[in-house]
């Protein structure tokens, strides 16, 4: 099966994030990392590749050069192919969903795409669903267990107090994975290595006709939100400490 | 005027209290407001949709969802009562229906928003899970917004018009993404995104049997239990229960941290709570410095002390 992975590259989860002109990030201190949900995807597709023999993984990835880490670890990981689609803008999700759709329509064998369930940069939690909509294919989010058997897929979504849907979907499909899926693995030494020689194909926004200035959703301003005020520590004996704070939650915070 | 469309989202026929968000948003918009429901009877819904223009009801054999279904049936809703602007809980139900609508219905979608200015089509929403926020303008055309629940402030409807009723028939069509079966969790969990009182445990923890003591206060509050990044990943408790970048962003009106540090990816989860409790050995703990209240000591003395009060204090 030809499996497609698309990731984003991000923020660590640790950094801080400072605006830099009001409507972008200084860049300087960040560490980038391939979104948390996307390395999920990468392990599925991975796991879905080794029961599958012969079939290859190839990870996408849209954004600046910078991205070619992202994709790297993808293919240190165990990924075949890479593909970057060269972005120096942003992209409102439709307009992504359509270059990815452009990328992976031209293999006309594509099978399961796995990706996370959002970014978290700007966790817009939609990108998934748009691009299968736009493939045509079925798509489920939020996947915490998935399964393929006698060319379906069956997956597990987690839905309100614990309770999980479970759906089946025909191959391709998407499948947008959550924390829980999986346990990534790291990349060995000789993956690293292997990675380091596998060429990275470039395809431009051009080339798909895919611009900036067919964006519906723009960004206004960045800001950051306002600081709560320092609270305060009760002091004293823990009974007394305990008594105290459910009081000032009572009368004071008025929560309970 | 422009037509401002809400999906009232119904849990089992239980109509989930984020809806009143909804509909308070859209009533002060002073705009024409619709609301769909899918049930079979809409009267138990009609007292909370006072003050707005229609309630479509849909109405078909089976109701059950199913998702390409119900994107369908919205789209042909949007069309016929030709609605500008269409808006949802960011609920797990949400999630997985808006961005289907938005695909189906060709427009624009805004998740998670914080604030909406239905008026001139803005939107701020948090990204970098909540380091930061992002204002949107959404251009011209059909556009919808999910709300995170708990956010927007709830007001009684003050007209008393009673809405005209009208009905659509739901879409049976073929189902490419199909839900076969939901199983419930053998103990019924309380929603952490939609919970008004959370209960969480860190690292400090020390093991997964250690989560009763939580359970139990919990269970005093009717809170739901949640989880620092460092719990789960040392196996003390489910990533469903994890509260964070990488968890669930939650916003109850208490949330009571114990033995959790308040490392930046935990806080930007749960910052946006109306009051933080902190209950940590460590004076020097960040979480104190983010907290309303802290108490500086042993979670395992606090927790079964905090449980006996809040037992006082409730009955």
């Amino acid at each position: 099966m030809n499996i497609y992975v698309c990731i984003k590259q991000v923020p660590d989860t640790e950094a801080t994030i400072l605006v830099k002109d009001g409507k972008s990030i200084n860049e300087t201190a960040i560490k980038w990392i391939v979104s948390p949900y996307d390395e999920y995807a990468i392990e599925e597709a991975l796991k879905l590749k080794e029961k599958l023999p012969g079939s290859t993984v190839t990870a996408v990835c849209l954004g600046p050069e910078r991205v070619h880490n992202a994709l790297r670890t993808a293919l240190a990981m165990g990924a075949d192919r890479a593909v970057h689609v060269e972005s120096s803008v942003a992209l409102d999700s439709q307009n992504t969903a359509l270059a990815l759709a452009q990328v992976i329509r031209a293999d006309k064998e594509f099978g399961v795409i796995f990706m996370g369930k959002q970014a978290i940069d700007d966790d817009a939690s939609q990108l998934h669903i748009l691009l299968a909509e736009e493939l045509a294919i079925p798509a489920a989010t939020h996947v915490m267990a998935f399964a393929f058997d006698g060319g379906k897929v069956r997956v597990e979504r987690e839905i309100d107090e614990g309770a999980r849907e479970v759906i089946e979907m025909a191959v391709p499909c998407v499948v947008a994975a959550a924390k829980g899926l999986n346990t990534p693995r790291y990349a060995s030494m000789m993956g690293i290595m292997k990675a380091k020689k596998i060429e990275i194909k470039k395809i431009t926004l051009d080339s798909i006709g895919i611009s900036e200035t067919q964006n519906k959703v723009h960004l206004l301003k960045l800001s950051t939100p306002a600081e709560k005020p320092q609270g305060r520590v009760i002091r004293g004996e823990p009974a007394a400490a305990v008594q105290e704070l459910v009081r000032l939650l009572r009368e004071e915070a008025k929560v309970l | 005027m422009a037509n401002i469309g809400l999906y009232i989202e119904l849990k089992d026929g239980v109509f989930k209290k984020s809806n009143r968000e909804l509909l308070s948003l859209a009533r002060k918009s002073g705009q024409s407001v619709h609301a769909v429901l899918f049930c079979p009877d809409v009267q138990p819904y009609l007292e909370e949709m006072k003050g707005i223009q229609t309630v479509i009801q849909v109405k078909g054999a089976d109701l059950s969802y199913q998702p390409d279904r119900y994107a369908r049936t919205l789209a042909a809703v949007i069309q016929e009562f030709k609605l500008d602007i269409f808006c949802g809980i960011f609920s797990a139900q949400g999630k997985d229906l808006f961005p289907r609508l938005a695909a189906k219905a060709k427009a624009s979608l805004v998740n998670d928003c914080l604030a909406v200015d239905l008026d001139k089509r803005r939107a701020i929403k948090p990204v970098y899970s909540g380091k930061l926020l992002a204002e949107y303008q959404i251009d011209a055309g059909t556009t919808l917004f999910t709300i995170r629940p708990n956010v927007i402030a709830v007001d009684a409807a003050v007209a008393a018009n009673t809405p005209e009723i009208k009905t659509v028939a739901m879409d049976s069509g073929d189902l490419q993404t199909k839900i076969v079966s939901v199983q419930k969790s053998a103990s019924k969990k309380i929603d952490l995104t939609e919970a008004e009182i959370i209960v969480s445990g860190g690292r400090a923890m020390k093991g997964k049997e250690n989560f009763a003591i939580l359970e139990d206060l919990a269970k005093v509050l009717n809170a739901g239990v949640g989880a620092s990044r460092a719990a789960v990943d040392a196996g003390f408790a489910s990533s469903d229960m994890q509260v964070g970048q990488t968890g669930k962003v939650v916003n109850p009106k208490l949330y009571i941290a114990c033995g959790i540090s308040g490392a930046i990816q935990h806080f930007v989860g749960m910052k946006t709570s109306k009051i933080i409790v902190a209950v940590n050995k460590d004076p020097e703990a960040p979480i104190f410095k983010k907290a309303d209240y802290g108490i500086v000591g042993d979670l395992f003395t606090i927790v079964p002390l905090l449980k006996e009060e809040f037992k006082k204090a409730l009955s």
